[in-house]
């Protein structure tokens, strides 16, 4: 199944939710939605479910008008952050309760239902809780469980908002394996809503990442993190360090300082370098672009974590190997190995 | 509970709260009733069951349990529309509405009867179109009965309201999603997740429409075999100083209105049995 978003625009109030959306889903894909809170992102997945209405747009389903039909005709599977299981019903009943819904006509018989509820709790590892109640799991079987409910109407679609957002660090972990295997096995086009970009980055075959309503990019992991389309993308994406530089005549500047670094190609004006922390390269004084005084140091495993103020002004974090030790007080040379330049202040 | 277990409790005073407990609810409650029992005593068990099995006390009964219990139902439909009119939707003059739901707590009963009976007389506002059709409302059973859906309205709403505050609106887009029609997602997963609310809102408004007296009596009529209560028949026969059979018919109101209370409960437990807290 494709999904086709067009131009989708989404107001609450005169808050955008979503301001003019454009974005398609190959068959099959396994997609990230990754932004900060108020991106727009959970209202984008709820459009596409059918639980929100968007003031203007398209969704299609394989060139096929969606917003024509209810949440109900469908046929997506949607998995809530809270999970949104029924309370009153044993795990069994709520995986059955998609099957048990069907119009009569075309509604399986009870053995088929059985059956379908066996392979689908196997398929989730937890057949040996299928009599107990949603309150007696734990968070991580609460949100299998919800997944096998949704698997159960053989969704066209599975949306999951936020999966794994109420569930502790290691479960999480677990979890995000867990479900990419699981996509490889039943690979039915899958949209999942984050904002933890290690999650987006470890799960989806590719990565929106949305701010403020719009999409920002559009790209594999690698592309999100390697070559960000935006100020926005790199500065949420990874660790960087970001500088306000000016960009005159061919010169980037610090400050008053000239930074020796090629500005081919950039516009004039006030402009963002953004580089990552560890492709910043430590050298002798006087070595590299940049040149500062050690603050602080902390060791993270194999790399050590410098606070340097450089000589500008301004105080920045790299992230350096530990074969040569670096120590509070030390001159540096900084040395970009890579780095991007954004116009706009 | 062993010695070292109770000196080890973390909240203090547990023989002080639970000593005012028992005392409290034994003066109260307990005692009273007791006295009842033992005025009932008095009589034989040939005369009780005569007082029982009298015309007049039967037909008391049954107008009090019956039309409670009717108007209990009426109020546990209507009261979960209000509860859920009110929960789930803003509309203009929402906590108008929802502070009117508690009048019927708050006006005196006596008040609220003759209200009622001034609407309902066959020259009342509501009186004379219903007379019109051929329906008689006041100084009939019909008049009883919408006296007791007037006063136990509260008991529902208040009851079933934060429960159903408290479910989360998600588990119906879940229902919806998974290709639930409303009417299913209603029956399947609303109601079922009130249940054990909408019993003890059912439960509290028949107790409550089953003892009421003041709203009753004036739009009742009181013809006896018809219209009377059994609170009523009590007082009159209090009025003519034939107590022992005033407390036969209390007794007997006390064990009935028990058991059902409490096989309500009951029910109730097993329902939130289904249910484990969260």
């Amino acid at each position: 199944m494709t999904i086709e978003v067009k131009n989708l625009v989404k107001k609450f109030g005169s808050f955008a939710a979503l301001d003019g959306v454009d974005l398609k889903v190959d068959n099959g894909e396994l997609l990230a939605l990754l932004g900060p809170s108020g991106s727009g992102k959970t209202t984008l997945l709820r459009i596409i479910a059918g639980l929100d209405w968007p003031d203007s747009g398209e969704v299609a389903f394989n060139g096929e008008d969606a917003l024509a039909q209810g949440a109900r005709e469908r046929h997506v599977g949607f998995v809530f952050q809270h999970y949104a299981l029924f309370r009153h019903m044993t795990v069994f009943e709520n995986v059955a309760f998609g099957l048990r819904v069907q119009p009569r006509a075309i509604r399986k018989d009870e053995a088929t239902i059985r059956a379908r509820v066996k392979e689908l709790l196997d398929l989730v590892q937890l057949d040996w809780l299928s009599d107990r109640y949603p309150s007696q799991l734990s968070g991580g079987q609460r949100q299998r469980i919800a997944l096998a409910r949704a698997l159960a109407i053989e969704p066209r679609i599975l949306l999951l908002d936020e999966p794994f957002g109420a569930l502790d660090a290691k479960v999480r972990k677990e979890l995000r394996r867990w479900l990419r295997s699981l996509h490889h096995e039943i690979n039915v086009t899958s949209i999942f809503v984050t904002h933890d970009q290690e999650e987006a980055l470890e799960v989806a075959n590719r990565v929106v990442v949305m701010d403020k309503g719009r999409i920002e990019q559009i790209g594999s992991p690698d592309d999100v993190y390697e070559t960000p389309a935006t100020a926005f993308v790199h500065s949420f994406i990874g660790e960087s360090i970001e500088l306000p530089v000016h960009v005159e005549s061919g010169v980037i500047r610090l400050g008053d300082r000239a930074l020796r670094l090629a500005a081919d190609g950039l516009a004039p004006g006030a402009s963002r370098l953004f580089v990552r922390r560890h492709d910043m390269l430590v050298g002798p004084p006087g070595s590299g672009a940049f040149e500062g005084a050690v603050q602080h140091v902390r060791n993270f495993g194999p790399v050590q974590r410098a606070e340097v103020a450089l000589s500008g002004g301004e105080t920045i974090e790299i992230d350096a190997p530990r074969d040569r030790e670096l120590r509070a007080g030390d001159r540096v040379g900084l040395e970009p190995r890579r780095y991007r330049i954004f116009a706009g202040a | 509970m062993s010695a070292i277990a109770a000196r080890r409790r973390t909240l203090p005073g547990f023989g002080l709260t639970m000593g005012l407990t028992l005392s409290w609810l034994s003066v109260i409650i307990l005692i009273p009733l007791a006295g009842l029992f033992l005025k009932s005593f008095e009589l034989s068990p040939e005369q009780f069951w005569n007082i029982l099995s009298s015309r007049r006390t039967l037909n008391a009964l049954r107008v009090s349990f019956g039309l409670a219990f009717a108007a209990a139902c009426v109020n546990l439909v209507m009261g979960s529309i209000i509860v859920w009119a009110l929960v789930r939707y803003r509309f203009p003059g929402r906590r108008l509405f929802d502070a009117i739901v508690d009048v019927p707590f708050a006006l005196p009963t006596a008040v609220a009867g003759v209200a009622l009976t001034a609407l309902f007389a066959e020259k009342g506002w509501l009186g004379a179109p219903l007379a019109a059709l051929g329906i008689k409302v006041a100084f009939t059973p019909l008049g009883i009965f919408v006296a007791m859906i007037f006063i136990g309205i509260p008991f529902v709403v208040r009851t079933v309201q934060p429960v159903l505050q408290d479910l989360d609106p998600e588990i119906e887009e879940a229902a919806g999603s998974l290709g639930a029609s409303r009417w299913q997602t209603i029956i399947r997963v609303i109601l079922p997740s009130l249940g054990p609310a909408l019993l003890t809102g059912l439960a509290l408004a028949f107790a409550r429409a089953v003892g009421e007296y003041g709203s009753v009596i004036f739009i009742a009529g009181n013809l006896p075999n018809v219209s009377e209560i059994a609170p009523l028949l009590i007082v009159i026969r209090l009025s003519e100083f034939r107590y022992a059979d005033a407390t036969a018919i209390a007794v007997v109101m006390l064990v009935v209105s028990f058991v059902i209370i409490f096989a309500v409960n009951r029910l109730q437990r097993w329902a939130q049995s289904r249910i484990p807290a969260r």
